[in-house]
């Protein structure tokens, strides 16, 4: 696999052999619950080692989408294309496997299950050991359980969880719980983190960290999407945003620029006002 | 002889038989929702398979306690496969209907491996094979035999092996993820399908075992025995609350004690009126006492919410 940049770099820039810098791109979904549309012909693209964020009033499709590059969806017309690979439709496993994980807007988290377990099952999908190993518990099945156990560890510590690790997810307060779904997310190595309203809830300081956060994983070289509605954490946050009202596209563009489109203003705003 | 005692070890190693019958039952409660009526006929099922081939390999002159082990592998084999099979034709296809539909197709299975294992074994009693040592010992005036104490034993064994994968290995987080949230668990990369098929597989395997023990016990297995085991099976995973697996083996043992003793003390407190093949009354009076004064169960915490 390493001769493919060195190709990209004899060939100069046209050379559109993957890795591209594409990292997901979204052509002409359609999604339609009866006769509502969700999502209509929303095309998109994200580069790898963006922030990028989604953002549109409520009810806008901004879930649908993510429901859809998660597997959670099935689209009714379009595809997109995560890393290189194209998909129509894809079981959730097998884009978690392909490095596509997320957060939800209502916290999903394994309620009855430790902080520290809670990142362990995320580990699931970059881990092999099955019913034979579990039983006989030979030593490669330990050594494996031992490395997940020190990486969940170390997730926990990375997003700022700093509770005993065997404290049940429930008894978390809400911004411990809304960073544990991070890190039960960053637990499957994925290249592309979906957050689905981070900063729901959260006051002034957690934003702030939050966003702290969010930049600290950029840099390790992670690529993320966003839905948000705060958006000051959108304008300081984001490379570019894409705006979605009623299931369509809007506007795409670098955050200031979004921010003083007509189009948006009035979606946000109210056709009345504009 | 001493009554109370020798009920408590009767009730033991019944309870340590529907504890593990039951564990079938709330394993798939818990990762499901689904009560699977179909879990009793897998304990038949287990039984008979493993009436067949002890029968064949009896005359072969291999040692007993071999012959038994190589059925009970066999009978572990075909009810996973059974598991699996019910799992994958029945309860899958309903997996998004409305919860009474999957419900009545449990019943349905449940009839259907019945009047198959009729067809195939006939509807008469099967005498067991006594492959097991079965001499008795007297201990503090109860009289308790081999076949007793190796029943508590596996059944022990057993239900330690499995809190430990459940709790403590990578397949058991996968369990508890999906139990707790499959689609959040599938995001983390669990394949929910294949992880509920385990789990139908892993309670079929308990149902062999604890088949083949009911009739190494009674030493009489039948075409209609599944039945009665299973609700009381049931009975013992509500007691405890159905979906907890502490709650299944307490139920289980519990169950086993209350029958047991009832069952001893029932013509003493009546004055001889009802005797003691009334034991079966006790298994569905306490499913009674429990829907009606504590539905969740004894460890039983909430009522399931799941979407």
């Amino acid at each position: 696999m390493n001769f493919l940049p060195m190709t990209m770099r004899r060939n100069g820039v046209q050379c559109m052999t993957p890795p591209s810098e594409t990292l997901l791109e979204v052509s002409g979904i359609g999604k339609h619950f009866g006769g509502l549309a969700a999502l209509n012909d929303v095309s998109l693209h994200i580069l790898r080692g963006e922030i990028y964020g989604l953002i549109g009033p409520n009810g806008a499709g901004k879930t649908t989408l993510f429901n859809i590059v998660t597997g959670l969806y099935q689209l009714d017309s379009g595809n997109f294309t995560f890393d290189g690979t194209g998909y129509v439709s894809c079981k959730p496993h097998l884009l978690a496997q392909a490095g596509i994980a997320r957060t939800f807007q209502n916290i999903r988290l394994f309620a009855n299950m430790s902080a520290l377990e809670n990142v362990m099952v995320g580990r699931h999908v970059r881990t092999r050991c099955g019913i034979w190993g579990a039983l006989a518990r030979h030593a490669a099945a330990r050594a494996e359980e031992r490395a997940i156990i020190g990486r969940a560890r170390e997730l926990l510590r990375y997003v700022g969880v700093n509770r005993p690790p065997q404290t049940l997810a429930k008894n978390l307060s809400y911004g411990e719980q809304r960073r544990l779904e991070i890190a039960r997310a960053l637990a499957t190595d994925p290249k592309l983190l979906a957050l689905d309203e981070p900063a729901a809830g959260m006051n002034a300081t957690e934003t702030e960290s939050l966003k702290t956060l969010l930049q600290t994983i950029r840099a390790d070289g992670i690529t993320v999407l966003l839905i948000e509605h705060d958006v000051k954490l959108i304008m300081g946050l984001c490379d570019r945003v894409t705006v979605l009202d009623y299931g369509k596209k809007i506007a795409e563009g670098v955050p200031h620029e979004v921010r003083n489109n007509p189009a948006v203003i009035e979606a946000y705003l109210g056709g009345g006002s504009a | 002889m001493d009554i109370f005692l020798q009920q408590i070890i009767n009730g033991l190693v019944q309870g340590s038989i529907y504890a593990l019958v039951a564990l079938g039952y709330t394993m798939v409660y818990g990762i499901l929702g689904l009560i699977n009526f179909a879990h009793g006929e897998v304990v038949m099922i287990g039984a008979m398979v493993a009436l067949s081939v002890s029968l064949l390999l009896i005359g072969s002159g291999l040692p007993p306690l071999l012959v038994l082990l190589i059925a009970l592998m066999v009978a572990a084999a075909v009810c996973m496969v059974l598991g699996y099979g019910i799992e994958r034709l029945a309860y899958r296809p309903l997996r998004n209907a409305p919860r009474l539909a999957p419900l009545i197709t449990a019943i349905g299975v449940s009839i259907v491996l019945q009047n198959l294992a009729m067809i195939i074994w006939g509807r008469e009693y099967h005498a067991f094979p006594a492959l097991l040592p079965n001499s008795s010992h007297l201990l503090a005036g109860a009289i308790i035999n081999e076949v007793q104490i190796i029943i508590v034993l596996v059944a022990t064994a057993m239900m330690a092996g499995l809190m430990l994968l459940v709790h403590r290995t990578r397949l058991g987080r996968a369990m508890r993820a999906v139990a707790e949230n499959p689609s959040a668990a599938a995001l983390m990369g669990v394949n929910p399908n294949a992880v509920i098929s385990i789990t139908f597989m892993m309670g079929a395997a308990l149902a062999a075992v604890a088949g083949i023990m009911v009739s190494a016990n009674y030493g009489i297995v039948h075409y209609y025995m599944g039945s009665i085991l299973g609700l009381k099976a049931f009975t013992a995973a509500v007691l405890g609350g159905i979906g907890n697996l502490r709650g299944a083996m307490l139920g289980g043992l519990l169950l086993g004690l209350i029958e047991s003793l009832g069952a001893g003390y029932i013509g003493d407190l009546t004055g001889g009126f009802f005797g003691s093949h009334y034991q079966d009354v006790f298994a569905f009076l306490v499913l009674i006492v429990v829907l009606v004064f504590r539905p969740a169960g004894l460890l039983g915490e909430r009522v399931a919410d799941r979407a």
